[in-house]
């Protein structure tokens, strides 16, 4: 709780300064960008010590993931293709740890893969996560039984299309060597019609898109998105044609997706940072702007440009 | 000969898979299946390819010393560490998989490169604001309007604005807003770009099957 009242104390210190930054800014002299820094440091890391609830808002996207998960028989197989690597790890990871949890709580039956490098490891450290938890510690999941990680193949969105005719052709052994014949959870799965629901976490390309383009469109699988924010907004027109069931769109999403599963975690967290560091941005931007239009007027009033202006 | 090859292999692949989408069975199916493959497997000899490459100029630029050789120092030393990590994590008895959490490669990319790549990615934040800061300026009617929807979209997404407005707006007016923007005029946006993107690609694609566009083996037209 102290660390609480010192994070708030530190911020409204900080916001006080930044009175300071708005003079010097008008009167052009503006702040040097290692202040600037320091103030986005402050912003991400102040709240990661405050207790604060900021409302959130129920998307469908997200409701529609969780709705779609929920409907699923216990026992129904769930692909989950871990499309990313450490850089985009901050924003993914927290929703694919929830979603892995929630998973195994409904008793569903997870196959893993990448079609990044590094994304089986990410997947490693989200089961990992998951694990720990009590509550899915207590169901005990097997790994080969009850999940199993298949690693990463090469080929983008090849891959995707030769698992429509066969997994075992893309992954003819899990990450552990184990031959896919021989794994409890893959037996009577050939291709997409025996996969209940595909969960996609990406931040670029091969990702959603390629999922949606080739999974979807041409297998018919029932396909969900979870991508980091500058991803998202590219996702939206498949979300409105129905090719894309659902979305987790950056921290937002994953925070969102958390709350829907009564699992609050990381992305809850970080969301706090987050909302600091778009304020600490706003502010700025508006900071910028007030010294434009000042330095404008001046401008058309001396009729001479303002030496060390920042229009 | 070595141009005629390419333009050929080019011409049948580029042929079948654009037949095989609109008849997926039968033999064009199945051809299109074995290409695949084959794609999976060049693309895999491409990242070996890739490292090699990467280790080659590496070295060549220490043993010249040229400008920054350090740095290839450095990315030498890391890459063959890394392999031997891996190979060893993957050979040892001790290890079941080489990702296994008590192997070396594990620790490698759990304490070094993982954290780095996070590092990497969380500059853009400090970068972000302080471009705006200094170039994100309602200079005219399109730079305002980008402006007012970004305010409203970077407030909107995270609870920032309606925490603000919480005392005098219940609910989550704001976010229904940025999800309102994100939803119809990025939607609409978003479609525009695709088709144009798609429409490009079409072109350029059957510029590259019927071989009037070779510069991808090297040449002119």
């Amino acid at each position: 709780m102290a660390g609480h009242w010192i994070a708030v104390a530190i911020n409204v210190v900080v916001g006080l300064t930044l009175v300071w930054v708005l003079v010097r800014t008008i009167q052009g002299r503006p702040i040097e960008r290692r202040i600037v820094f320091v103030y986005i440091a402050l912003a991400v890391a102040t709240p990661l010590f405050m207790k604060l609830e900021a409302p959130l808002a129920e998307t469908p996207e997200v409701q529609s993931i969780v709705t779609t998960i929920k409907e699923l028989p216990p026992g129904s197989r769930i692909l989950i293709s871990f499309d990313y690597d450490p850089q985009s790890a901050p924003e993914l990871q927290p929703m694919a740890e929830a979603f892995i949890k929630f998973a195994f709580k409904q008793r569903h039956k997870v196959i893993i893969m990448g079609l990044w490098p590094l994304g089986p490891d990410q997947a490693n450290q989200a089961i990992r996560a998951a694990l720990e938890d009590p509550s899915v510690a207590e169901l005990a999941p097997e790994y080969g039984v009850d999940y199993v990680n298949l690693g990463f193949q090469s080929g983008n969105e090849f891959v995707i299309q030769g698992m429509g005719s066969a997994f075992k052709n893309m992954f003819p052994q899990d990450e552990r060597g184990t031959i896919y014949d021989n794994i409890p959870i893959l037996r009577g799965v050939t291709n997409f019609s025996n996969v209940d629901y595909v969960q996609v976490f990406s931040s670029g390309k091969p990702g959603t898109r390629e999922w949606v383009q080739v999974a979807a469109d041409r297998f018919g699988a029932t396909v969900g998105g979870g991508t980091t924010a500058v991803q998202a907004p590219e996702m939206y027109p498949f979300l409105r044609s129905n090719q894309l069931i659902g979305l987790m769109g950056g921290m937002t999403g994953a925070a969102e997706f958390e709350k829907a599963v009564e699992e609050l975690g990381k992305a809850n967290t970080f969301l706090l940072s987050q909302m600091f560091a778009h304020a600490t941005v706003i502010v700025f931007v508006i900071f910028g702007n007030i010294a434009y239009f000042r330095s404008r007027r001046r401008d058309a009033s001396t009729d001479a440009p303002t030496p060390g202006g920042i229009s | 000969m070595r141009r005629e090859v390419p333009l050929l292999i080019t011409f049948i692949t580029g042929v079948v898979f654009a037949l095989s989408y609109f008849i997926p069975g039968g033999w064009l199916g199945q051809t299109e299946r074995v290409f695949g493959d084959w794609i999976t497997i060049v693309q895999a000899f491409a990242v070996w390819l890739g490292v090699l490459n990467l280790l080659k100029i590496s070295l060549i630029k220490i043993q010249r010393k040229e400008h920054d050789w350090g740095y290839s120092v450095v990315i030498a030393v890391c890459l063959v560490g890394t392999i031997a990590a891996g190979m060893y994590s993957g050979f040892a008895p001790q290890f079941e998989s080489f990702r296994d959490p008590e192997t070396p490669f594990n620790f490698i990319f759990r304490n070094i490169f993982a954290p780095l790549g996070a590092t990497m990615f969380a500059i853009l934040a400090f970068y972000v604001a302080s471009a705006s800061y200094r170039a994100f300026r309602a200079r005219n009617r399109e730079a305002t309007i980008l402006l007012i929807a970004s305010f409203f979209v970077m407030g909107g997404r995270v609870p920032l604005l309606d925490s603000i407005f919480m005392p005098i707006i219940d609910g989550t007016f704001f976010a229904d807003f940025a999800g309102w923007i994100m939803s119809y005029p990025v939607t609409a946006g978003q479609r525009a770009i695709a088709i144009g993107i798609a429409l490009g690609i079409m072109a350029s694609s059957l510029r590259v099957i019927l071989g009037i566009e070779r510069s991808h083996i090297g040449g002119g037209n």
